[in-house]
């Protein structure tokens, strides 16, 4: 690759896959089976969907107990009751951090992700070197995302190889006593969500 | 068959090709039951364009990390959850544990 065009998005646009993907969506539109409405709506529904949904599941739950029990045994109806459109074929399912149990997700197959709730993966969720690496040496991968799980805490690996996408409900980060919702769902990233790291103040 | 969650398991070391959705890391490897999932349509065959049909139970199967890789870092304690069909678990010694 050329120097100077290596901004965000860049290269993308002219690599093999996407012309490959400008001519089969071109195709489906030549033969009726997808219409340009359908394509956009598509491209609407992941734009509105973002990590900061899954903040703001984390911070009610952070503050009411008895959403953090809908949350844990029925993620969809949980969201629901926050505005946010579940709707996916797939399950939802979130998995809570303990002081004993730390959890982490990963697709090693693909890139299965909680996309009706998060929107897009991140890249590196979707690379081999995170899909392999996540199973077999998961401490060494929170290291290098700037986190170690403390003395005594067991790691859990969630593999989404199937029909259930997982979300981490992370710990509420000590010191963050007052705060309210809005304040805390601001320290809730998308790693902390994923289990590659955690909330901090 | 019908596994209980608490019973031992052995993913099937199957090369079945095409799609599936067994990682390879864990295909002969021992487990245990933690809990059924629910009965999908079988992605084996969804991929192909096919029903699914019937739909085939889905458990979560628990794995003790030391249990798949030699040189694992870490916990002995650290494991791992995969969601395994049941077409791929036969199984394991050991009983209930």
């Amino acid at each position: 690759m050329s120097g100077h065009h290596q901004h965000e998005g860049a290269g993308r646009t002219t690599s093999p896959y996407a012309a490959r993907i400008r001519a089969i969506e071109a195709l489906l539109l030549e033969k009726g089976v997808l219409t340009e409405p359908e394509v956009q709506d598509n491209i609407s529904y992941m734009e509105a969907r973002s990590p900061a949904n899954g903040a703001k599941l984390v911070a009610r739950a952070w503050l009411d107990e008895g959403f953090e029990e809908l949350l844990l045994s029925d993620a969809k109806s949980a969201a629901l009751q926050l505005d946010i459109d579940p709707e996916h074929p797939a399950e939802f399912v979130v998995v809570k951090n303990t002081p004993e149990v730390h959890n982490l997700i990963v697709c090693t197959l693909c890139s299965c992700y909680p996309r009706a709730i998060l929107g897009r993966p991140p890249d590196w969720y979707k690379s081999f070197n995170y899909r392999s690496r996540a199973v077999r040496e998961p401490r060494a991968v929170m290291r290098e995302f700037g986190f170690e799980p403390p003395d005594g805490v067991e790691v859990l690996v969630h593999d989404s190889t199937a029909d259930v996408r997982y979300m981490v409900l992370p710990m509420r980060p000590s010191g963050t006593e007052g705060m309210g919702e809005e304040e805390l769902a601001e320290l809730v990233t998308r790693d902390s969500l994923v289990g590659v790291n955690v909330p901090r103040l | 068959m019908t596994f209980e969650p608490g019973e031992r398991v052995r993913v099937l070391p199957s090369e079945k090709p095409g799609h599936v959705r067994t990682p390879g890391y864990i295909k002969g490897k021992a487990g245990w039951i933690e809990s059924l999932i629910g009965e999908f349509p079988n992605p084996e065959e969804l991929a192909y364009g096919l029903s699914g049909l019937p739909e085939r139970p889905l458990y979560k199967v628990g794995f003790l990390q030391a249990d798949l890789w030699d040189d694992y870092e870490g916990s002995d304690e650290d494991y791992l959850y995969a969601d395994v069909y049941e077409h791929w678990l036969e199984p394991g010694e050991g009983g209930k544990t």
